[in-house]
C-alpha cells in the first residue's frame, strides 16, 4: 500500500515552469509519476511538453484540481513566494502538499503549518527531497533508480544520506522512503511517518534516520515504545559534530534533550530500537531483521 | 544569527521596547566617553557589560558597575580582552544604571516540538532562570503562542496572568508588563527572530518596566527580506577559514583533525565525519578536520574553492570526497575534481580519496581513472573510502 503516496496519486507541480520545477517534473514523469498539471498564474492555459507528454499549466491550484482531480501538490517555488504557494494549496483543499524549497523563513512555515492543521491538510517539508513509493509514485527529487518496491519503510531528515541508506538496502526495496526535511519546523515528523508505516500492510521493517539538534528522535522513541509493533532500526548522524551553542537560557529550558547523537541513540535503544553507528552498520541491522522474517 | 546585547538593545528601541541608554566601546577611552555621555550632570552609575554571544557573563566577571568615568575606563580595561567561555571580549557596552525594584523574565521562541511559538515568563527574573525551571517549574509560566496571531492584548494578559503578576506584584504592573510583551512580539515578528529573551525585564524604582538585557536570534533564511540584517553580522568572531568559506557560499566548519572532508548534503557529511572518526581509531587516532557541504555543487570552482580552504589548514594530511549523486551527476563531480586539481596545481599537495555513487557513477569513476592523477585514489564504498583516507592521513 505504501504511505501517503500510491499509484493512484495525481500530482500537480507548483512552480513547474521554473528551472527547478521543469527539471524535476521531467524526472518525476520518467519515474512513472502521474503528473497531471502545473500551476503558474502567468502561464495559465499553456502547456509544457515533456517528451511525448504535454502537461497543462493552470492559473491556480483550485483550477488544476477541478480540471484533473489532483490530490497531491509538489512545490518548487523560491523561498520568497513559498508561503503564498502553500497557503493557496491549503485553501484549495488539496490533501497533500510536498514542499521541496530550501530557505523558507521559519515564521512562514510556522504560519502555514498552523493553517494546514486547521484545514486538515498534510504538509511534508519544507526543505525536503520529497517521498517515493517505488514502482508507484515519486514526488520530489529522490532518484528513482536507486532501488525498487519492497518491505522497508524509511523516514529520514536528510537528503543524500537517505539515498545512501536506500542504496545500502537496494536489494530489499522500500514501500515508501520519505525525506521529512531538516528545518526547525516541519509538516510531517518522524512520528507521523512511523504511525503511517505501522498501519501500512506493505511495510515490515522501519528504518529511521535522525541527526543532532532538537528532540524529535527522543519523542519518536517514546512514540515507538507505546505504539509501534513493527521492528525499527535507527541511525543518527552527528556523533562527531561539535555541539552547537545555545543562545540564552530559553532554548536549553525548552528542549527535552541535550540534542546530541549519543542522547538520541540512548533514547532510541531504550525504546527497543537497534541503532547503527554508521549507515552500513544500520543497513546490516535492518538486513538481519529482513532475512529473519 | 545571534546578536550582541547592544544590537538587541537597538532593535528593542526601534520597536518601542523601553530600554536605557547604551554606548558601545572597544577601548577604555571610548568607555570613558560613553560613561561621560550617560552620567552627564546627574551622576549615578553605569554598567560596563562584556558583549559576547554566550550567557553567564555576570558570573564570569564580565558585568561591572562603575561610578565615575575613570571607573568606567578601568572596568573596561579589565573586561576587554577577557575570555568568557571561549569567547574573547572585543567590545563592551556602557549601559545606564537602573534603580531596580524587581526583576522579571520573559522569552519568546520557537517550540519545535509543538511547531508553534512558546512564551515563557516569570516574576522571578535575574540570573538563575535555568535553575528555576528545574527546581520550581511552577514559577515559570509557559504559554503557547499561535504564529498567526502572536502576542496581542489578550495573549499578553494571558501570559502575565499565568506568571502570577497581578497577585505577586500588582494589577498595574501586570498591565505595564503586558504592554511591553506586545512590543517584544513586534520585535520577534517584524525582525523574523527565532528567539527574543529578556533577562532581566525590570521594574524600576520609578515604577517603569525596562528591558535591561536582550538576547535576540534572527532567522537567516529571512535575510532576503531584511537587507539591514547583513551589517549585524560579526566578521571578527569567525575563524578566518570559515569566514573565507562563507564568502564563497560554502558551508564549512573547521574542526581539529587530519582528514579533510567534502560531501554533498549536510546529513551525509555529518555521517562521513562519524565514519572517518571511527576509521581513524584504527589509524593512529586521526580525526576529521572539518565539515564541508558543497550541496549540489559539482562545478570545478566550488570543488576548487572547497579543496583550497581545506588544504590551507596545515593539519590536514588527506582529504576524503564522499559524494552520492542524487540530482548531482557523478561525472560532473569527477570533472569538477579533475579541473579543481588543475586550478590548484602545486597547492594540491595532499592525497585525495574519492568515493562516488549514484547518478552516472560509472562515467564519473571512468573520468577519474582516465585522469590518473597521482594524488587521487578511488574508493568503492563510503566505509572503504573513510578507511583509506584515515590510513593516508596517518602515513
Amino acid at each position: 500500500m505504501a504511505i501517503f503516496l500510491t499509484e493512484a496519486s495525481k500530482v500537480i507541480v507548483q512552480g513547474m515552469t521554473g528551472s527547478e520545477g521543469t527539471k524535476h517534473t521531467t524526472r518525476m514523469l520518467a519515474s512513472g509519476t502521474s503528473v497531471v498539471g502545473g500551476v503558474n498564474p502567468r502561464k495559465a492555459g499553456t502547456s509544457v511538453a515533456f517528451g511525448d507528454v504535454d502537461v497543462p499549466v493552470f492559473g491556480s491550484v483550485s483550477e488544476a484540481m477541478s480540471a484533473t482531480g489532483a490530490d497531491v501538490s509538489v512545490i518548487f517555488v523560491p523561498p520568497a513566494h513559498t508561503k503564498g504557494a502553500v497557503v493557496e494549496a491549503i485553501e484549495a483543499g488539496i490533501p497533500l502538499v510536498v514542499i521541496i524549497t530550501e530557505g523558507v523563513p521559519v515564521a512562514d512555515t510556522a504560519e502555514f503549518f498552523a493553517l494546514a492543521q486547521e484545514k486538515g491538510v498534510r504538509l511534508i517539508g519544507p526543505n525536503c527531497p520529497g517521498l517515493i513509493s517505488p514502482g508507484k509514485s515519486n514526488v520530489g527529487i529522490i532518484p528513482a533508480d536507486i532501488t525498487g518496491p519492497g518491505r522497508v519503510g524509511l523516514v529520514s531528515k536528510s537528503g543524500t544520506l537517505t539515498y545512501q541508506m536506500m542504496y545500502e538496502l537496494r536489494d530489499f526495496g522500500f514501500s515508501t522512503a520519505i525525506g521529512i526535511g531538516g528545518d526547525p519546523i516541519i509538516g510531517t515528523t518522524h512520528i507521523d511517518a512511523l504511525a503511517a508505516f505501522e498501519a501500512d500492510p506493505e511495510t515490515e521493517v522501519i528504518v529511521m534516520i535522525g541527526e543532532i539538534g532538537g528532540d524529535a528522535e527522543e519523542r519518536a522513541a517514546a512514540y515507538i515504545a507505546e505504539h509501534v509493533t513493527k521492528p525499527v532500526v535507527g541511525y543518527v548522524a552527528g556523533f562527531t559534530a561539535p555541539e552547537g551553542k545555545t543562545m540564552g537560557h530559553a532554548g536549553a529550558i525548552v528542549s527535552g534533550s541535550s540534542g546530541t547523537a549519543q542522547a538520541k541513540k540512548e533514547a532510541l535503544e531504550a525504546a527497543g530500537v537497534k541503532v547503527g553507528k554508521t549507515p552500513s552498520e544500520t543497513a546490516a541491522l535492518a538486513r538481519e531483521l529482513l532475512t529473519q522474517s | 544569527m545571534d546578536l550582541f546585547e547592544y544590537q538587541a538593545r537597538d532593535i528593542f528601541e526601534k520597536h518601542g521596547v523601553p530600554v536605557l541608554g547604551g554606548v558601545v566601546a572597544t577601548t577604555p577611552d571610548e568607555a570613558r566617553a560613553g560613561a561621560e555621555q550617560l552620567l552627564g550632570d546627574t551622576g549615578g552609575v553605569v554598567v560596563v557589560k562584556a558583549q559576547v554571544k554566550v550567557g553567564g557573563r555576570g558570573k564570569a566577571g564580565g558585568v561591572k558597575l562603575a561610578r565615575s568615568v575613570d571607573d568606567a575606563a578601568e572596568k573596561a580595561t579589565e573586561i576587554l580582552g577577557m575570555d568568557i567561555k571561549g569567547h574573547t571580549v572585543h567590545r563592551v557596552m556602557i549601559a545606564a544604571g537602573a534603580k531596580i525594584a524587581q526583576e522579571f523574565y520573559f522569552s519568546l521562541l520557537l517550540d519545535r516540538a509543538e511547531r508553534r511559538y512558546l512564551a515563557m515568563c516569570s516574576v522571578e527574573g535575574g540570573m538563575e532562570i535555568e535553575e528555576l525551571a528545574v527546581e520550581r517549574p511552577e514559577a515559570l509560566a509557559r504559554v503557547a503562542v499561535d504564529p498567526r496571531v502572536g502576542i496581542d492584548q489578550a495573549k499578553a494578559d494571558e501570559i502575565v496572568a499565568a506568571a502570577g503578576f497581578p497577585e505577586k506584584t500588582t494589577p498595574e504592573i501586570a498591565a505595564k508588563v503586558a504592554d511591553v510583551l506586545q512590543k517584544l512580539w513586534l520585535v520577534y515578528r517584524d525582525e523574523d527572530a527565532t528567539l527574543v529573551e529578556v533577562n532581566p525585564l525590570v521594574l524600576t524604582e520609578d515604577g517603569e518596566i525596562v528591558a535591561l538585557d536582550g538576547k535576540v536570534t534572527l532567522d537567516e533564511n529571512a535575510g532576503f527580506r531584511h537587507a539591514e540584517h547583513a551589517e549585524l553580522e560579526d566578521a571578527a568572531a569567525a575563524d578566518p577559514l570559515e569566514a573565507r568559506a562563507k564568502e564563497k557560499d560554502l558551508n564549512y566548519v573547521k574542526l581539529d583533525g587530519e582528514v579533510g572532508i567534502i560531501g554533498n548534503g549536510a546529513g551525509l557529511v555529518m555521517s562521513t565525519l562519524d565514519v572517518v572518526a571511527y576509521a581513524g581509531e584504527k589509524h593512529g587516532g586521526v580525526k576529521p578536520a572539518n565539515f564541508l557541504d558543497i550541496g549540489g555543487g559539482a562545478s570545478a570552482e566550488v570543488m576548487a574553492a572547497g579543496l583550497d580552504i581545506i588544504l590551507t589548514d596545515p593539519q590536514v594530511k588527506s582529504v576524503f570526497v564522499n559524494v552520492f549523486g542524487g540530482i548531482t551527476a557523478c561525472d560532473a563531480v569527477a570533472n569538477g575534481i579533475v579541473a579543481a586539481l588543475e586550478i590548484l596545481g602545486d597547492e594540491a599537495s595532499k592525497p585525495l580519496v574519492v568515493r562516488l555513487d549514484g547518478n552516472n557513477v560509472v562515467e564519473g569513476r571512468q573520468i577519474l581513472a582516465d585522469a590518473g592523477h597521482p594524488l587521487v585514489t578511488l574508493a568503492d564504498t563510503m566505509d572503504g573510502g573513510a578507511d583509506k583516507a584515515a590510513e593516508l592521513a596517518n602515513a
